[in-house]
């Protein structure tokens, strides 16, 4: 039955593909003729949607690494890292400068993470997509906590992405078994199912030899996620209590010498990734787990498909990248159209689930892959984590972000950092951490 | 007819000069007048939002200086380049003596002279990150000292204040004491070598002949060497910024007056970073002057 079907949804996906290609040379094609726009300026900070569109949005050409074409359209692609901020940096300069700008230069698109996606879209150089010509319909099956995140303040919709990034709690089976003796997610659910436990099992894992988690830091995003109120109200900084929560169970695990104050992406974070570094869980989304772990490095614990996957003490999201068209563009219609067809069209869509292994952001895509085997991790040991995946993302609530969440959110963990490592008491860790959003944002200093 | 001629001449020397006075005024001059205009100014970006910019006075001055953070972070660079030059200047004046002092006929000079000034040549951001990986938690200076016994656990370097120090200060010591003793040397194969002859004829013992002869005359290159270290000592930035990922940490007791002023490019607040690099340049020429009186006093 499940062969049937699969043989069914293939030849589905196949001929949908070629019929969308066709119709590419047509109907979009003359509606580009309108706008007149010879040239579309795409802004990112890494190759990631660019190999989405070359890969997936139907008459695209590559010309070279920087430029494609599709259709009379040259398509530019102006790539900045973000490393030390230099992509926003870049993009700002260049957004200030749109006005004056001559047509071919004009950025027509960019892209934005969750972080600082306030900050753009609640600015006019953020179009609303119904502007841009998507209408509801279109947008019905995109996940609500993804739209949350690019909805302004006056609740104008203005960026659509094409995956979800719902995180899950990853854990190494070997340890599990050997101190939970089990490595059922069901049953391991049971000893993360909340904080008091996951602290409990913590104590566990140390006397096993184990880290619970490789560093303090790994949990923050799922206690940030599900705050109750914003960073900033009225002018002021507010600490949340479920960000206090973080700060206090870091504290009482790192004088317990159950986890350690590492950066992420640092060595000795990643060192987990290897059965020596002694780790019991990380916090990720599916991104994590399929590109970044180390999985095709022989001797890594992916490479063997030793993780497991559990919902974890709460729900959280980790990254994503949103599609933004920018105010003063000469090609609506080109952008409208790639967010159409890259976040609203399923069979695209689940293209990308097979060849990408992308979580992508619509719903009745996602449900048929939960349902299939054939989208099993072989990192995690042939489980299936898609139905984990597709409860979080309809769980990630965004409604409490505001425009410094990155500021805020980076320099806590700096500050609180001295206060783990016991180079400083709370209340001065938090006070150099209002320091440095004060210089961040120095219109929150007064 | 001479008069003429004697013009013409001096109409060379004008445009010889021509390039200089280019570079100086769009490179420094200009940049400098308009970081004392801008400091008088509140001028930021909020997100994509321009603030400024307006008028202030002296309110960017007294934020700076009333917040705590300068002195602080004054008191972190200077640490940091004392930490850095003591050494340095010890290791200069020996190899410097050794290298110049003909009676030791040392071997390989120039080997050993290039070598010294090898560590200059690597960039001091790739050096730090360097450092940053050979002294992680689970680095191999960590590995090394757990396999010979040494430690138990590994010693967190990046997380306890006098460490973090110390590393920056030795990766400057490293890179700059080549430099200090080429410059040492030339000051001392410039003086007369009958001197030295002289003291021997005299009696004087090798340590007479360094802290009697050597040092005094040597005070013109010393005092160069101090100043100019003492001002890339207060510029201090890319170690310190790499090593600790742009943090300072511990508790931003390794950050510089020059990282600080890095925090204020984050949203383009070109009024507190005026105001703070006119509060350098005042220290700057201050601290030169007193290292130069001071040490001009004898005469």
């Amino acid at each position: 039955m499940k062969k049937k079907l699969m043989v069914a949804l293939l030849s589905l996906t196949m001929t949908a593909g070629i019929l969308a290609g066709c119709g590419k040379g047509g109907s979009a094609g003359a509606g580009k003729a309108t706008d007149g726009g010879k040239v579309l300026n795409i802004y990112a900070w890494n190759e990631e949607f660019k190999s989405r569109v070359t890969d997936h949005f139907p008459g695209y050409e590559e010309v070279d690494a920087t430029t494609g074409k599709v259709g009379d359209v040259t398509v530019k692609w102006n790539i900045t890292p973000n490393q030390d901020n230099a992509y926003q940096n870049h993009l700002d300069e260049t957004l200030l400068n749109q006005d004056k700008a001559a047509a071919d230069d004009k950025i027509d698109m960019f892209l934005v993470e969750a972080d600082y996606a306030l900050k753009y879209v609640d600015t006019d150089y953020a179009l609303p997509v119904k502007d841009l010509g998507l209408t509801d319909e279109d947008l019905k099956n995109q996940y609500k906590y993804t739209q949350d995140v690019m909805t302004d303040s006056k609740g104008v919709l203005k960026g659509t992405s094409w995956q979800g990034c719902p995180g899950v709690l990853i854990y190494n089976r070997e340890a599990a078994k050997e101190v939970l003796g089990t490595d059922d997610p069901a049953e391991v659910q049971k000893s993360v199912a909340d904080w008091g436990t996951f602290e409990q099992t913590a104590e566990k894992m140390k006397a096993a030899g184990y880290n619970m988690t490789a560093t303090t830091n790994d949990a923050y995003r799922v206690f940030s996620n599900n705050v109750s109120g914003k960073w900033v109200q009225d002018g002021k900084v507010v600490l949340d209590d479920s960000i206090k929560n973080w700060i206090d169970l870091s504290k009482r695990m790192m004088d317990a010498g159950e986890t350690t104050s590492a950066d992420l992406w640092s060595p000795d974070w990643s060192a987990g990734f290897y059965p020596d570094g002694k780790v019991f869980c990380y916090f990720g989304p599916a991104w994590l787990i399929n590109f970044s772990m180390a999985a095709d490095e022989a001797g890594s614990i992916a490479n063997a498909g030793g993780w497991g996957a559990t919902e974890g003490p709460q729900g959280f999201f980790w990254g994503g990248t949103w599609i933004c068209g920018c105010a003063g563009t000469d090609n609506k219609s080109l952008v409208c159209d790639i967010m159409k067809q890259l976040t609203c069209n399923e069979e695209i869509m689940l293209d990308i689930v097979k060849k990408d292994s992308d979580f992508v952001n619509n719903k009745p895509a996602m449900e048929k892959a939960a349902s299939d085997d054939s989208f099993a991790f072989p990192v995690l040991g042939g489980q299936n984590p898609l139905p984990m995946f597709c409860a979080g993302a309809e769980k990630c609530d965004l409604s409490n972000q505001s425009a410094y969440d990155q500021g805020c959110n980076e320099e806590l963990q700096k500050a609180m950092k001295n206060y783990f490592e016991g180079n400083a008491s709370y209340d001065d860790a938090y006070a150099q951490f209002t320091k440095a959003i004060g210089e961040k944002y120095p219109e929150l200093a007064k | 007819m001479k008069k003429s001629r004697v013009v013409s001449y001096n109409k060379w020397g004008y445009i010889f000069l021509i390039p200089f006075i280019v570079v100086f005024l769009v490179f420094q001059l200009i940049p400098l007048v308009s970081t004392i205009y801008n400091s008088f100014f509140e001028n930021y970006r909020s997100g994509l939002m321009q603030i400024g910019p307006n008028f202030v006075g002296f309110e960017n001055y007294v934020t700076i200086i009333t917040n705590g953070d300068l002195p602080t972070y004054f008191a972190n660079t200077m640490i940091l380049w004392a930490m850095c030059f003591v050494p340095q200047i010890i290791i200069s004046l020996v190899l410097g003596a050794w290298f110049t002092d003909p009676s030791l006929r040392l071997r390989f000079q120039t080997f050993f002279k290039t070598v010294i000034y090898l560590p200059n040549l690597i960039m001091a951001s790739a050096f730090s990150m360097l450092f940053f990986t050979l002294f992680a938690d689970g680095g191999p200076i960590n590995s090394i000292l757990m396999q010979m016994g040494i430690i138990s656990v590994p010693f967190q370097f990046m997380s306890h204040v006098w460490s973090v120090r110390a590393l920056i200060a030795f990766m400057n010591c490293i890179m700059w004491f080549g430099n200090t003793t080429i410059l040492l040397m030339a000051g001392m194969l410039g003086i007369d070598p009958a001197l030295f002859e002289a003291a021997q004829v005299d009696g004087a013992t090798a340590t007479q002949i360094f802290y009697k002869v050597t040092l005094p005359l040597l005070k013109p290159i010393l005092i160069y060497v101090m100043v100019t270290s003492l001002i890339g000592g207060l510029q201090l930035f890319d170690v310190p910024q790499i090593l600790t990922n742009g943090s300072g940490d511990p508790v931003r007791s390794s950050m510089t007056l020059i990282m600080y002023l890095n925090k204020h490019l984050y949203n383009k607040n070109y009024g507190l970073g005026g105001a703070l690099s006119v509060f350098m340049i005042i220290v700057t020429g201050i601290l030169s002057y007193i290292v130069f009186k001071f040490t001009n006093s004898g005469e």
